[in-house]
């Protein structure tokens, strides 16, 4: 498979309280990042195959002015190789979906809108410290579509403490009815780092509890399934085989993948690297024309062979026996698991079930 | 010999033993300040983390007094639990005095009532020294009232100090000089030294401590133990500064080390009087007593390819610790291991805890037990103390235990909670002592199997830390044994059987099913916890399967991340021992032992 390239744009309106990955609140520093990923490109121009994927994420990359934008997806283009069918890939917020940046998005190439949606019911907006209504979430989807744009995703969260199973899924019945060919649900995690890891570890808020949020897992996935929906990964549905997200799958089957822009990660098919965190010093190492990386790990059979399991165990692929070494703890562990009804053993290969998504982080554990 | 004393220093847990200890050290010029390591006397770890001292330790303070004569003073360091309370017995023996330190804050407590009283047995000077006195809670009036109803000692007499300010650490230092008699004995008799510690160094052997009582001893001795007549040539004598301090000879009144090629501790007794081979003493110093296992337990690597590792191990720490006896042993569920003896279940915790932390070892022990007796149909006695060899039921005429005579000293305001505590521990034979007003001793003939489980920590808590506990083994007694195994869904646990009384079989089946239940980890299938005897079931637990358990993303950075959870959740697990296909952690073995009465 071609690799997929991903460039982190590392700028919000404002910080979400959930949200972990690294972003700052204002656009002061644009012209320094951009400056580096120019140079970053650069670095790399030559190093990998032809990619067939372009991921914009952050951060919002919609919150990005026009010139910028449309100079970034220009200096891709002009140093890189791409496909002629690359699925191209621009996270966006409902807020920054004017007539004008839906247009402008469309006459870059992109072809694929990932929105973050994540929920419909303005109180849960409120609380995940949302900048939009759901009235303008529908709007953004609506002017998506009239623009052309035949590959949505909608990002969705659920799991607040205390949301009622109903509210989540009229949150999902709303999103069906513009029928985006990519849905993905994620439940809210309280992460260290972040304001609500704050609080969690305050004791202010809680996790929703297992009960709650296996039943919420389990209605958004028979509701979509119901609906036409392939559930080709623990938080990911698709509404065909062809719009699960190309350049995601890449991160799962250990297909290469090259990562830039401030903290955004690396994977050549052995080596693994991470690019440092905060802008300053990204350029500043970029001006002084080191590579801008953080760390670096090369992968082992072993450390493949278990990423292999840990990653498998999550998507509809699941695991190439070959993975699963064939002694008798394995073996027994296997059988149970299938006596459970956490897996099926199919074609040479180990499928995880609905339950066996739920209990994904457990599974690999019982392999040697 | 009039400018040697001899003295050791007794307190309650936390009362400032250390502290006081290193001031006395310091004030003397042992160390420079600026060397000082805090707390010289405790050298290990675990004794430093537990606050008691295990093994005793001797020093020699050079002090010069107010009047300008020179003295050397000896610190026997005293280990402060009943476990070893023979060591503690040999300590005091090498002494003519004591300090008796209390916390101006706390008062008398129950430690410092049983070191009171060993130290009088021993017919020892007791010079009370009241310590912390610059706590604002400081009750020193209170204090001295306790010291002369509590103790009957002259509390007029105790000294003020703080060892922390480092406050009244010279009128200390003056009154061992002054209240504590020198040393008698005479140095040109035939030679008597009392062994009160011995310990192992790498490079020299066996190091004993001891106390001349009468002659002299100088290299090139040829010295003999009169407990089994072994023979040794005399390499060294010396004093204990920080470091040892070789001297041309040790006589009578002094405390020094002795090496002389004894390859092991274990060939050394505690207690044991040595003498020399062409003059020997007629008598040996009274008391001597050989120390014997009384808890047993197995010792298992957590990982079977350790065991080799585990034996060396075992082979090291035994150079050190003579009370450790150990045999090869093998469990089904566990593999190959060790049968070990241990003096007391603090022993039994100690023994383990090095084996982990200094020899690196990750080991699972499973639960104590003592010697039981039984009389079988074909008249056949047999002894086990192993639950697994516990014989066939049917050809069992009659079970004998070992009991012991419990001794426990409280305040009379605990008296209702001990007895309580006794008699659910099938205490029998009950008897009262007042010692003094409002301070109670209580006598109970015990089995000793009910006072390893646990005993010694719910009598703490029942009384607050003022109760203290010794005892000494009586005999055995008849008693209605049977043997408790524990399943996990279906399969028996040999490690976790136990041998107990048939009526405590119901209740210790019910904790060892909810201990099980807390420490074994949910699976992703359910567990079946079950004890049960021969093949009835008498107590049950469920371990819950995981219900959820998926992180929700997993992108670019995510995944190293995730790789690095897995593998260290991987290792902890390879930590665990594997029954059928349920992991038990290390310390699923040790909660079953248990009893919670302190949470
Ligand atoms: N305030 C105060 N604290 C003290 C004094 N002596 C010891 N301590 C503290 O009491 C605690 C126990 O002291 P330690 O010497 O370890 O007691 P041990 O268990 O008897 O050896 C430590 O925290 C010491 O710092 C003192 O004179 N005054």
């Amino acid at each position: 498979m071609s690799p997929g390239l991903y460039v982190h744009v590392p700028f919000c309106r404002s910080k979400c309280p959930y949200c972990a990955f690294y972003s700052v609140p204002s656009a002061a520093p644009v012209p320094i990042w951009f400056e580096g990923i120019q140079k970053e490109v650069l670095l790399y121009k030559g190093r990998f195959d032809r990619f067939d994927s372009l991921y914009l994420g952050g951060g919002t990359p919609t919150f990005l002015d026009n010139r910028t934008l449309s100079g970034l997806v220009d200096h891709l283009f002009t140093h890189f190789d791409f496909a002629a069918d690359t699925e191209f890939t621009i996270e966006a917020n409902p807020c920054d979906l004017s007539g004008e940046k839906v247009r402008l998005l469309k006459d870059l190439g992109c072809n694929r809108i990932n929105l973050g949606v994540q929920s419909f019911n303005e109180d849960t907006l409120s609380f995940l410290g949302r900048g939009h209504t759901g009235e303008e979430a529908r709007e953004a989807l609506t002017r998506l579509r009239s623009v052309g744009f035949d590959n949505v995703g909608v990002d969705l969260i659920y799991g607040l403490p205390g949301q009622a199973l109903e509210e989540w899924l009229e949150t999902l019945r709303c999103a069906l009815s513009f029928q985006p060919e990519h849905i993905s649900c994620y439940e809210l995690t309280l992460e260290k780092g972040t304001a609500f890891g704050t609080l969690r570890e305050k004791g202010n808020i809680r996790p929703m509890n297992e009960e709650d949020g296996r039943s919420c897992f389990l209605a958004a996935s028979r509701l979509l399934r119901g609906a036409g929906y392939i559930h080709y990964e623990v938080s990911n549905y698709a509404r065909t085989e062809a719009h699960c997200s190309r350049h995601n799958c890449k991160y799962w089957e250990h297909v290469p993948y090259l990562g830039l822009g401030p903290s955004a990660h690396s994977f050549d098919g052995k080596d693994r690297w991470w690019n440092v965190r905060s802008i300053r010093r990204y350029a500043g190492l970029l001006n002084t024309g080191l590579p801008p990386v953080e760390g670096r790990e090369t992968l082992t059979e072993e450390q493949m062979r278990l990423e292999s399991l840990a990653l498998g165990f999550r998507t509809r692929q699941g695991v190439d026996l070959r993975f699963i070494a064939p002694d008798a703890q394995s073996m027994a562990a296997l059988s149970r698991m299938e006596e459970a009804g956490l897996v099926n053993i199919l074609d040479g290969r180990v499928i995880p079930t609905e339950e066996g998504f739920l209990v994904a982080d457990q599974l690999p554990l019982y392999f040697s | 010999m009039d400018h040697i004393r001899n003295f050791s220093i007794i307190a309650h847990i936390d009362h400032g033993k250390s502290t006081l200890a290193d001031r006395l050290i310091q004030a003397t010029g042992l160390v420079e300040d600026r060397d000082f390591r805090d707390q010289i006397l405790d050298t290990m770890d675990i004794e430093r983390e537990r606050g008691i001292t295990i093994k005793s330790q001797a020093v020699t303070l050079p002090y010069v007094d107010k009047k300008g004569r020179s003295f050397e003073l000896n610190l026997i360091d005293t280990p402060g639990h009943v476990d070893f309370s023979y060591e503690v017995s040999r300590a005091l023996a090498s002494c003519e005095g004591v300090l008796l330190l209390v916390d101006a804050a706390q008062g008398v407590e129950a430690q410092t009532v049983a070191n009171a009283y060993a130290a009088m047995e021993h017919d020892l000077e007791i010079i009370p020294v009241i310590n912390k006195i610059d706590l604002p809670s400081a009750d020193i009036e209170r204090v001295k009232e306790e010291i002369e109803i509590d103790l009957g000692l002259d509390s007029d007499q105790a000294i003020l100090c703080s060892a922390k300010e480092g406050i009244g650490i010279e009128d200390v230092l003056e009154a061992i000089v002054k209240e504590i008699p020198p040393p008698s004995g005479a140095t040109d008799g035939p030679l008597q030294a009392l062994i009160f510690d011995a310990h192992y160094d790498p490079f020299r052997g066996t190091i004993v401590s001891c106390r001349l009582f009468a002659g002299t001893v100088r290299a090139g001795d040829r010295i003999r133990l009169m407990h089994n007549r072994a023979v040794y040539k005399v390499e060294e004598v010396g004093l204990f500064r920080l470091n040892r301090e070789p001297k041309k000879d040790l006589s009578a009144g002094e405390v020094g080390y002795i090496i002389s090629g004894i390859k092991t501790v274990s060939d050394v007794r505690i207690g044991d009087t040595i003498t020399l081979d062409n003059d020997p003493a007629p008598v040996p110093l009274p008391g001597f007593k050989e120390v014997k296992p009384v808890v047993f337990a197995s010792i298992y690597p957590v990982a079977s390819d350790d065991y080799r590792s585990l034996a060396d191990s075992l082979e090291k720490y035994k150079l050190n610790d003579a009370a450790l006896v150990f045999q090869k042993d093998s469990s089904a569920a566990l593999g190959l291991g060790f049968r070990c003896g241990f003096l007391g279940l603090l022993h039994l915790e100690i023994v383990q805890e090095r084996l982990e932390r200094e020899y690196d070892q990750s080991i699972i022990m499973t639960s104590p037990t003592v010697q039981y007796r039984f009389v079988l149909s074909n008249g056949e006695e047999v002894t086990v103390d192993n639950p697994v060899y516990y014989p066939d039921p049917t050809a069992i005429v009659k079970g004998m235990e070992p009991y012991i005579r419990a001794s426990i000293m409280i305040p009379e305001r605990y008296m209702g909670a001990v007895m309580d505590l006794c008699l659910e521990r099938r205490g029998v034979n009950a008897q009262f002592n007042y010692p003094t007003p409002g301070r109670i001793e209580i006598r109970f003939d015990m089995p000793l199997a009910d006072v390893i489980y646990d005993f010694y920590d719910s009598l703490k808590t029942v009384t607050q830390g003022y109760g203290s506990f010794d005892y000494e083994l009586l005999d055995y007694r008849e008693s209605d044994l049977v043997k408790l195994d524990i399943l996990l869904n279906g399969e028996r646990v040999d490690a976790l059987s136990q041998i107990v009384f048939r009526e405590s079989a119901r209740p210790r089946a019910l904790h060892a099913c909810e201990k099980l239940k807390e420490e074994i980890p949910r699976h992703m299938f359910k567990i079946a916890v079950q004890g049960a005897i021969g093949g009835m079931v008498i107590a049950r637990s469920t371990i819950s399967p995981f219900r959820k358990d998926v992180t929700a993303k997993c992108y670019g950075g995510d995944i190293t991340r995730k790789r690095k959870l897995l593998e260290k959740q991987k290792k902890g697990k390879k930590r665990m021992k594997m029954v059928g296909s349920v992991a038990i952690p290390q310390s699923a073995f040790v909660a079953v032992l248990k009893t919670d009465k302190d949470s």
